[in-house]
């Protein structure tokens, strides 16, 4: 067992017990980490193990990049033309690549049995579903929104448009990880639940494409992008705190 | 106050047969409604100075788009209370709704495509409206295959009331975002009904539709209530009377 599990296993007297009034009188004899520092040991769990299978964290980014070319295939290598569709395309590309990347959030923790040990922890399942999700996100929407500027200017974007797009993906991608959450929670333990997720989360992530296509938009145009961010953060902020609640209500469903 | 009204509601036998007699209590005034509003809609009233006869399909689109929300939030309302107070009857009736609203919501989108041809010269137009109620019709069809993919009722019931509570909180979310990012695209010239100045006798048959509209939504729930109960009660003693009656 390396470092980083140890330390998570401080944080969950439970980790290793098998059964339920184990883990209650465990959670007596060890001394209970508070509920931030919980969420801080998850999310690192969370960041080590995915740093050792680093390819599988290329994948949304290498989607993003095929269906980047798609486009310009499809429809026409006239970067004007492709300067008009970028915002859409760009959208499009972070909403599948971030989706693609969801079926993994708690899958392989519900199969080793982290997730139940996690619900028994005693810890506030609340904020370790926060610090699952803000994993997802440093995963795979930041790299997302890293790539984001160089899949625009591949279509033909200026230069200037840059930070707003980088902004505006970075944003919006909390608002994505965060809805998926939820539809990834929901469909545990459901055989081939792929098509149903997209289902559910992308009628709910609409807004989010939205306002981000739009502050796209507005950046690669040089205008000012503030109202589209405003309500891209305001999705993003509504997230943060409702969403990890429906998650750990979902999750503690699926484990029943 | 007594509540034994209210804790019954909650035993699956009493609402078995509550429901099986409430039935024709809805379901004769709905057809009167629903004959009467179609009467009035299609023959009794003027034909509109603009559309001509094209806008009488109004009598048919309007109740079903005002029934897809509302059927959505009868969904939500009886998924939560099922989720909070653990009913089982609840959870059967947030079953039993969503059919019957994926089907008004569909019944929305194809008399709103039909009357966008003559109206607009095209089947389908980005519209606000119709747009949000397309996104409707998703999450209909995401709860319904959420609840199709847990083997287990108890969980199903639980899993999919959950998404239908997010549901809530995001239509209106999906229902503003879907206005701005229209007005943005075009000018709301496309169409627009006098609003306020609808004359009494095309007012009334659509007010009949509507309230006819309510109330076979609730007889179709009934019906299907019963046999969402018989499904899920089938391994219950009562069941065996009931059927052998």
């Amino acid at each position: 067992m390396s470092r980083s599990e140890g330390t998570v296993a401080q944080a969950f007297p439970s980790i290793d017990a098998p059964a339920v009034p184990v883990a209650a009188s465990n959670a007596l004899a060890f001394p209970r980490a508070d509920a931030r520092e919980a969420a801080r040991l998850a999310l690192l769990r969370d960041l080590h193990l995915a740093f050792r299978k680093r390819g599988q964290l290329v994948q949304p980014l290498a989607f993003f990049a095929m269906v980047t070319l798609l486009f310009p295939l499809a429809i026409s290598p006239e970067l004007a033309r492709l300067r008009e569709l970028a915002p859409g395309v760009l959208w499009v590309g972070a909403l599948l690549g971030s989706l693609l990347a969801l079926e993994f959030l708690f899958r392989d923790d519900a199969y080793d049995g982290t997730l139940e040990q996690y619900a028994l922890s005693g810890q506030s399942l609340t904020a370790l579903m926060f610090a699952k999700t803000l994993a997802h996100w440093l995963l795979t929407g930041l790299p997302l929104a890293l790539m984001a500027p160089l899949v625009a200017i591949s279509l033909g974007v200026a230069t200037t448009a840059v930070p707003g797009i980088l902004l505006s993906v970075a944003i919006g991608t909390v608002a994505l990880s965060l809805i998926g959450s939820i539809g990834a929670a929901l469909t545990l333990g459901i055989k081939r639940s792929g098509a149903l997720l997209s289902l559910l989360t992308l009628p709910l992530s609409l807004p989010v494409l939205i306002f981000g296509a739009r502050a796209t938009q507005l950046a690669i145009h040089g205008a000012s992008l503030v109202a589209p961010l405003e309500l891209l953060a305001a999705l993003a902020i509504l997230g943060v705190t409702l969403a990890p609640l429906a998650a750990a209500a979902a999750v503690r469903i699926s484990l029943e | 106050m007594n509540w034994t009204w209210f804790h019954r509601l909650a035993s699956p036998p009493y609402v078995y047969g509550l429901a099986a007699r409430l039935t024709p209590w809805f379901a004769w005034p709905a057809a009167l409604c629903i004959i009467a509003g179609l009467w009035g809609g299609l023959v009794l009233a003027p034909p509109d100075y603009q559309q001509g006869d094209g806008f009488r399909i109004l009598y048919v689109h309007a109740p079903s788009a005002w029934m897809s929300l509302m059927v959505y939030m009868s969904m939500a309302t009886a998924a939560a209370v099922g989720l909070i107070w653990r009913i089982k009857v609840a959870h059967a009736v947030a079953a039993s709704c969503a059919p019957i609203g994926a089907s008004f919501t569909f019944a929305a989108l194809v008399t709103g495509a039909l009357w966008g041809e003559p109206m607009w010269g095209t089947y389908w137009e980005w519209d606000p409206r119709l747009t949000s109620e397309l996104v409707l019709l998703f999450l209909y069809l995401g709860y319904m295959g959420l609840r199709a993919g847990i083997e287990d009722t108890q969980r199903a019931d639980r899993a999919s009331a959950v998404l239908a509570i997010v549901g809530v909180v995001n239509v209106p979310i999906i229902h503003y975002s879907v206005t701005w990012w229209n007005s943005l695209h075009q000018a709301p010239s496309v169409m627009r009904l006098a609003k306020p100045a609808m004359p009494l006798a095309m007012l009334l048959p659509l007010l009949l539709m509507l309230l006819g509209f309510t109330l076979f939504f609730v007889a179709l729930l009934l019906v299907r209530l019963r046999g969402e109960v018989l499904a899920r009660e089938r391994a219950a003693s009562w069941i065996r009377e009931v059927v052998s009656a």
